[in-house]
């Protein structure tokens, strides 16, 4: 009871962005958009906390849309590598 | 009206949107869409341009102001008896990555009964890491039996809020081989080993003191403080994983200043914000005014592998392409050696590696002929 607690509590804090994992098709489209490889994108362990509950495997893209004090909102993307 | 903004949504960030809805509101839908042309027009020339050498002009931006800062590296804080790294030193301390950090410090948010100030006090208290010796009052050692017998500081017992047989099983579990008696006030410890000698009787006195009683490991100093109407808890030492386990604590708005730390917890992006939030603050207490947008692209860059890398030459520098490029930053002889040894090729894509060999740099308008072929 309390790990599962815990866990929730980390996924709502304040400093972690909503990550979101793309679909395939979804991560297509995104990496036709903007013109770029995988290996080009900047990168998200596997074991990174905020990802946990998305259930990832080495290869699929996460989608963070950041809150931005510039922009307002920022939307950015992180492929998945294993450490 | 609401087409006339939907057409723009994607073209324009969030925050420029709201803007423009919130002061356009009642006008006609002519004029709002004068308004957003208008807008978009102003935003796509205050766009950086491609090709722009936006890392050298972040680190001109920050570097500048960094020699009007102040090199002290403690500075009282006032309230309390609590010191907290500012200036240069704490700069350099979060773009290097450090793993341990000089001062770290917790702002611990509570949960709805204790954020009012209920039993603040005692609360944090009972999250600073207590040790033997802190409720001591006299400790002894009779030479006869080599006992030891330890007075305790009922106040101060009082105040962290733990009673004697506590304390005594506390000792019970450090020391399986003694024999621990409670008498009044006192504690006795007599020590069961093979010999009684009295070097052994004295180390253990020592180490007595530093049993460790309650609270979470790490946790120097707490000062309650106000802030915008609730109660919040300030540490002086870190440890956010226990900190966030804990049921009196909002464990969605503590944070930390150690940004391995963070990275640890709660993943890069939280550690790629903390970095922000860090930089941020410094600048903003030595009344510096430096853009947000060079401060975001160094936190950007330092999180671009998954984890948190300095501006070191171990950190971003090691994970450069070029060999001529980790050359030129520091331990030039080590990194050819290397490369050479290992058959490296230089592809010659960035910056510093063309500005050696005397070719344009594609940079600005030497970018273009990576686009289009040059002949």
């Amino acid at each position: 009871m309390a790990k599962k607690k815990n866990k929730s509590n980390v996924k709502n804090h304040v400093l972690i962005p909503k990550h979101e994992k793309l679909s395939e098709k979804e991560k297509k489209t995104m990496l036709e958009k903007y013109n770029v490889s995988l290996k080009e994108l900047p990168k998200i362990t596997k074991e990174d906390p905020a990802i946990e509950s998305l259930n990832v495997k080495e290869g699929d893209i996460i989608k963070i849309t950041r809150k931005s004090e510039t922009a307002g909102k920022a939307v950015f993307y992180r492929g998945v590598i294993s450490e | 009206m609401a087409k006339n903004y939907r057409k723009y949504k994607n073209k324009l960030p969030e925050s420029i949107m709201d803007e423009i809805k919130e002061k356009t509101e009642g006008m006609s839908d002519t004029r709002v869409n004068k308004v957003l042309k208008e807008a978009f027009n102003e935003y796509r020339k205050m766009r950086v341009n491609s090709g722009e050498s936006v890392g050298l002009v972040g680190a001109e931006s920050i570097g500048e102001p960094g020699t009007q800062m102040t090199l002290n590296t403690f500075h009282f804080a006032g309230v309390a008896e609590m010191n907290i790294t500012v200036g240069l030193p704490r700069i350099i301390e979060i773009l290097d990555a450090r793993k341990t950090i000089k001062t770290p410090m917790m702002e611990i948010f509570l949960k709805k009964p204790w954020s009012t100030g209920k039993n603040i006090k005692q609360l944090a208290l009972s999250i600073k890491e207590s040790r033997l010796k802190d409720i001591l009052v006299d400790i002894t050692v009779s030479i006869v039996d080599s006992k030891i017998e330890l007075k305790l500081d009922d106040e101060k017992m009082k105040e962290i809020g733990i009673i004697n047989s506590k304390v005594v099983s506390a000792l019970k579990k450090q020391f399986k081989k003694a024999s621990i008696k409670k008498k009044d006030d006192i504690i006795m410890i007599k020590h069961k080993g093979k010999e009684d000698s009295m070097e052994d009787v004295y180390k253990i006195k020592e180490k007595i003191k530093d049993v460790y009683i309650q609270g979470i490991k790490g946790i120097t100093q707490v000062l309650p403080v106000k802030r915008n109407n609730e109660f919040i808890i300030i540490s002086a030492g870190s440890n956010l994983k226990k900190i966030l386990k804990l049921k009196e604590v909002d464990g969605t708005r503590t944070t930390t200043n150690d940004i391995y730390e963070t990275a640890g917890v709660l993943g890069v992006e939280a550690a790629r914000q903390v970095i922000i939030n860090e930089v941020n603050k410094v600048i903003e207490a030595q009344g510096l005014n430096v853009d947000m947008r060079h401060v975001m692209l160094v936190a950007d860059t330092m999180c671009f592998s998954g984890e948190v890398n300095g501006i070191t030459r171990y950190g971003i520098v090691s994970e450069k392409a070029s060999v001529l490029a980790r050359a030129s930053f520091e331990t030039p002889i080590k990194h050819i050696i290397n490369a050479s040894l290992a058959g490296e090729v230089d592809q010659l894509n960035s910056v510093v590696e063309n500005v050696m060999l005397n070719q344009p740099v594609p940079v600005g308008t030497g970018l273009p002929g990576l686009i289009t072929k040059v002949k």
